[in-house]
């Protein structure tokens, strides 16, 4: 099942051409980039493993792209996403997220809903790998 | 950005017929910084003469480019040799505007580092350190002063040799993307390249930066008062110009570098002066000159440096 967290999760994934141009725009708005994996994506895990620190005084978006291809070799069977931050509020705000990697296969995700007391309904969503 | 397979054998269906170089020269904005160069710049005729074969070779290169004809993306690398304060960091910054405006590099920023912020201090600090310093440096131009350093042959586990090894990766693999320029003193720059010939091989550009004569030395003095608004006597001129024949002799000379302390020294004394000798109001004219007595007061005319051994660099009082 394909996992739509993020911009662009509803496209085509990004070539490389595409992901270097979007860090282009990031760095235009003095934007810091930060990459991040994980193995599970589930909608409630928020928080991904960072790749590296992020980087706050890039000019070029091949810079990034390095730290990207690193990634990729460390970690190519993992979700990877770019997170753009940014500062003019005073702290670090995430302005833009997108996903730049996937595993070959994708887990899917189950719903079970369980009825419990009156009318409610509890909802769990499971990885089904 | 997609590198298109160079090196083409025929021309591609949309490539112009023809171009206008003289043109290219004009929109590129190439001749602006060619002559920025020649007027900010006192002297080095060779460097000037090399900047502008260069920046001659990379304009037909990129028209060949726009013909269709066989085209390789060019070496940049370059290595600047001469001694201190002879304006190898001022030209590497006026390099990168030629380059960016010829689009060879796509940001046109200058970051200038040492060994301290390539090498790191323990095992495994040197890797992301020197990387952390490339990504930076993405889309402008690397400069490495005293490059040399990066590599000691004494020690055989200096971290320097693991910097030297990112850095020759990156400047092969990320050609398009930056551009390095390794600056130090001559003789110790051909001993750092005959032990690492992979960096030699990589450099297309050797330029040698000329020690100034007397002469210029005295233009730049004039020119960097000039610009702080400050004039030399008649007298001061005569002074200055003997302080630099003798400034020569002593050890630490560093050309325009030293030139300059100097003027601040100068400037410095110029203020004391003004304020013990003044007794009335006094006009912008007698603010902004320079006597003959400021420069005369110099450490450099009463034997000078040789008694100040212990003192680093170049601090003459």
């Amino acid at each position: 099942m394909r996992i739509t967290q993020g911009c662009f999760s509803f496209l085509p994934d990004l070539t490389d051409d595409q992901i270097l141009a979007q860090l282009e725009y990031c760095l235009r708005n003095d934007w810091a980039i930060g990459i991040e994996y994980t193995d599970d994506p589930h909608p409630r895990n928020v928080y991904w493993e960072m790749f590296g620190n992020p980087m706050f005084d890039l000019e070029d978006a091949a810079g990034a792209m390095i730290e990207l291809k690193a990634c990729r070799e460390a970690h190519g069977e993992s979700y990877i996403r770019i997170n753009a931050f940014d500062s003019t509020r005073g702290f670090e705000t995430v302005r833009m997220s997108f996903i730049v990697n996937r595993p070959k296969v994708e887990p899917t995700f189950r719903m079970t809903r369980t009825e419990v007391a009156s009318r409610t309904v509890n909802i769990t969503l499971t990885v089904d790998r | 950005m997609s590198m298109i397979a160079d090196g083409a054998p025929s021309p591609p269906a949309d490539a112009e017929i023809f171009v206008d170089l003289a043109a290219d020269f004009q929109d590129s904005g190439v001749g602006l910084i060619l002559a920025e160069l020649d007027r900010d710049m006192i002297g080095l005729k060779p460097v000037k003469q090399r900047i502008r074969e260069t920046a001659a070779l990379l304009l037909v290169d990129r028209a060949r480019q726009r013909l269709g004809l066989a085209h390789g993306p060019p070496t940049l690398h370059m290595s600047f040799t001469g001694n201190p304060g002879t304006g190898k960091t001022t030209v590497a910054l006026k390099i990168a505007g030629l380059l960016h405006r010829l689009g060879y590099i796509r940001k046109g920023h200058l970051v200038s580092v040492t060994r301290d912020d390539l090498v790191g201090q323990y095992i495994g600090h040197t890797a992301p350190k020197t990387k952390e310093i490339l990504k930076k440096a993405m889309g402008g131009v690397l400069f490495i002063d005293e490059a040399y350093y990066l590599y000691r042959p004494d020690n055989e586990r200096d971290y320097g040799q693991e910097a030297i090894e990112i850095l020759l990766q990156v400047m092969e693999n990320n050609r398009d993307d930056l551009v390095v320029i390794l600056a130090g003193y001559a003789d110790r720059m051909e001993t750092f390249f005959t032990s690492n010939p992979g960096f030699r091989s990589r450099i297309a550009h050797h330029i040698d930066f000329p020690d100034y004569s007397n002469d210029e030395l005295l233009l730049i003095a004039e020119t960097i008062l000039r610009a702080r608004n400050y004039h030399l006597t008649p007298d001061a001129r005569a002074a200055l110009e003997r302080y630099i024949e003798v400034r020569r002799q002593q050890p630490h000379f560093a050309n325009a570098r030293s030139i300059r302390n100097a003027l601040d020294r100068a400037r410095l004394r110029q203020a004391n002066r003004l304020l013990d000798t003044a007794t009335g109001p006094i006009d912008a004219a007698t603010l902004s000159a320079i006597e003959a007595q400021d420069i005369l007061a110099s450490r450099v005319f009463s034997g000078g440096l040789s008694t100040s051994a212990g003192r680093s660099g170049d601090t003459p009082a």
